[in-house]
């Protein structure tokens, strides 16, 4: 076996370094061992911290501790219902900003008058904090879901505005001359070409997006709320239940990635067009 | 001036206006172009050679002049001139068929019609088996045969190509100019094309004017004897040497007072 290895480790660091060329790809298996590593990396030094007592429970409980406190989540305090209550909030709140925020974007980002009309709100509006206008909404819409829907979409709407604009600005303009060289009229221009020309880069707005919804939904579901994640987060704190706020924060963490990766696969799927 | 012109060109100018100063880019052109003639605009970078292109393509406007196709005065684009960019302008989400078809689909043929053209077309510019391939698998120098193809689908009055082997490497832009000609010699369609290689222009051309470097004028025209079809030995030829020098002696000084014009701003 020694004499096996040796060659390996000759090469080894011809290898190594073969990784970090730049934005060249690396090998399949490398790059899913290393996305499970920083997740193991991660797991690691919190069991470590945890195990060893380092940290007080209080502040940090260890790994199993916070999987026993999911499962009773899920088992005795219908967290199920949680999970599907601020996900109907966000893909409310993310899909409506979505069928207004899109067609929006596309004409600030085709019609310079649309722009100046449009942009300079927005670009004002954007940088107010959703979170600032719960207590507006609250006076406005009350504490049930409208309310909870209308600050995922203040969260995401405005942005998405700006950012299909850059989209739609990008689209080349040889592309669109040529559309006019070839008898297109205007209106066949936007539809043949500037908008199949925007889809790949509206689908990846779109999964960024719905991140910041996910964040968003918290936020909301934070203060006046009697049901969702955001609220499980709120009642285990006042209870100090330390296992249950983090089993609420991973939770988060994973649908947002599972969104994530729904928004990429559909990407593949849609555009394999794309260079 | 000719009387008899398929494009004509009368009193084009073009002024820019930047902070505070003017740009003149093409100052007074007149020209002909006769039916089913190729001719060349050559020119060094930035005397407004692709500026006059537009114009005639309609997708600019000059300050002063117009351009007339078989007697209609151009007010903005459409299919009767085809144009073909330097850059690559095929629409990634369609395939090479459905590009050529593009301006086919406009103006409302019906599919069976639009893919008989199609066919036609890929078989003309040689893609064969690339019909339902898309942009991102076709190289440099296919991806400009498809967009000849589909500007010249439309059956257009004339065509016109803005340095469109400006972009390929040098082996490939031969044989691009090469299938061109014998584009051009099967269809025998009315073509102005734009370079600044001197070489190509000759190569292609029946006639070829010479454009002065800002601002942009006709300096000088070039007639091309060289006969039909055109091979690329030919490059090699005492005539073909002769006109190439002189076409270089004249762009030579243009390209030289382009340059101390740049090194003034």
């Amino acid at each position: 076996m020694p004499s096996e290895q040796e060659p390996n480790i000759e090469r080894a660091p011809a290898r190594l370094g073969d990784l970090f060329n730049l934005r060249e790809p690396i090998p399949t298996g490398v790059y899913i061992a290393l996305s499970i590593g920083s997740f193991a990396v991660l797991l690691v030094v919190w069991a470590a911290l945890t195990y060893s007592k380092l940290i007080e429970p209080l502040f940090l409980p260890t790994p199993t501790r916070v999987f026993q406190a999911g499962m009773d989540l899920f088992l005795e305090f219908g967290f199920s219902a949680d999970i599907l209550n601020s996900t109907y909030r966000v893909m409310l709140g993310f899909v409506l900003a979505a069928v207004l925020g899109v067609p929006l974007g596309l004409l600030v980002g085709t019609f310079k008058a649309a722009e100046a009309l449009i942009e300079p709100v927005i670009g004002f509006i954007r940088y107010m904090p959703a979170s600032a206008f719960i207590p507006l909404f609250i006076l406005w819409l009350g504490i049930g879901n409208v309310e909870k829907v209308a600050i995922i979409f203040v969260g995401s709407f405005f942005q998405l505005v700006l950012m299909v604009a850059v989209v739609a600005k990008n689209v080349h303009k040889d592309m669109l001359e040529t559309a006019y060289t070839l008898g297109a009229k205007r209106i066949q221009v936007i539809w043949k070409v500037l908008l199949p020309a925007s889809l790949p880069g509206i689908l990846d707005t779109l999964r960024i997006i719905v991140g910041w919804a996910w964040t968003y939904i918290i936020v909301a579901e934070l203060v006046a709320s009697s049901s969702g994640i955001g609220y499980m987060i709120i009642s285990a704190q006042r209870m100090l239940r330390t296992a249950s706020i983090i089993f609420g924060i991973l939770t988060i963490g994973m649908l947002g990635l599972i969104t994530d990766y729904g928004f990429k696969w559909l990407h593949k799927k849609l555009f394999a067009w794309v260079e | 001036m000719d009387e008899a012109a398929k494009l004509r060109i009368q009193q084009i100018s073009k002024v820019y206006k930047g902070d505070g100063h003017e740009v003149i880019a093409i100052d007074g052109i007149d020209l002909g172009i006769r039916n089913r003639e190729f001719a060349t605009i050559l020119g060094p970078s930035g005397c407004g050679k692709s500026t006059l292109l537009r114009i005639v393509a309609g997708l600019a406007k000059p300050t002063q002049g117009l351009v007339r196709l078989d007697g209609q005065t151009i007010s903005g684009p459409g299919q009767d001139r085809g144009m073909v960019f330097q850059s690559y302008t095929l629409f990634p989400w369609l395939t090479v068929m459905e590009n050529i078809q593009f301006g086919l689909g406009l103006s409302g043929m019906d599919r069976a019609q639009q893919e008989q053209i199609a066919h036609e077309f890929v078989n003309k510019v040689g893609l064969k088996g690339f019909e339902r391939a898309y942009p991102k698998a076709l190289s440099g120098g296919m991806k400009q045969r498809v967009a000849i193809a589909r500007a010249l689908a439309t059956n257009p009055a004339i065509l016109l190509l803005d340095e469109p082997f400006g972009a390929l490497d040098a082996q490939t832009r031969s044989l691009m100019q090469e299938l061109l000609t014998q584009v051009w010699e099967e269809l025998h369609i009315t073509i102005l094309f734009v370079t600044h290689d001197v070489e190509e222009a000759i190569f292609l051309s029946d006639r070829v004017f010479v454009m002065t470097a800002r601002p942009g004028r006709i300096k000088a025209e070039i007639d091309v004897p060289l006969e039909r079809p055109r091979q690329y030995e030919m490059k090699s030829s005492e005539t073909f040497l002769h006109l190439k020098k002189r076409a270089l002696d004249l762009i030579r000084e243009e390209a030289i007072k382009a340059i101390q014009c740049k090194d003034r701003e």
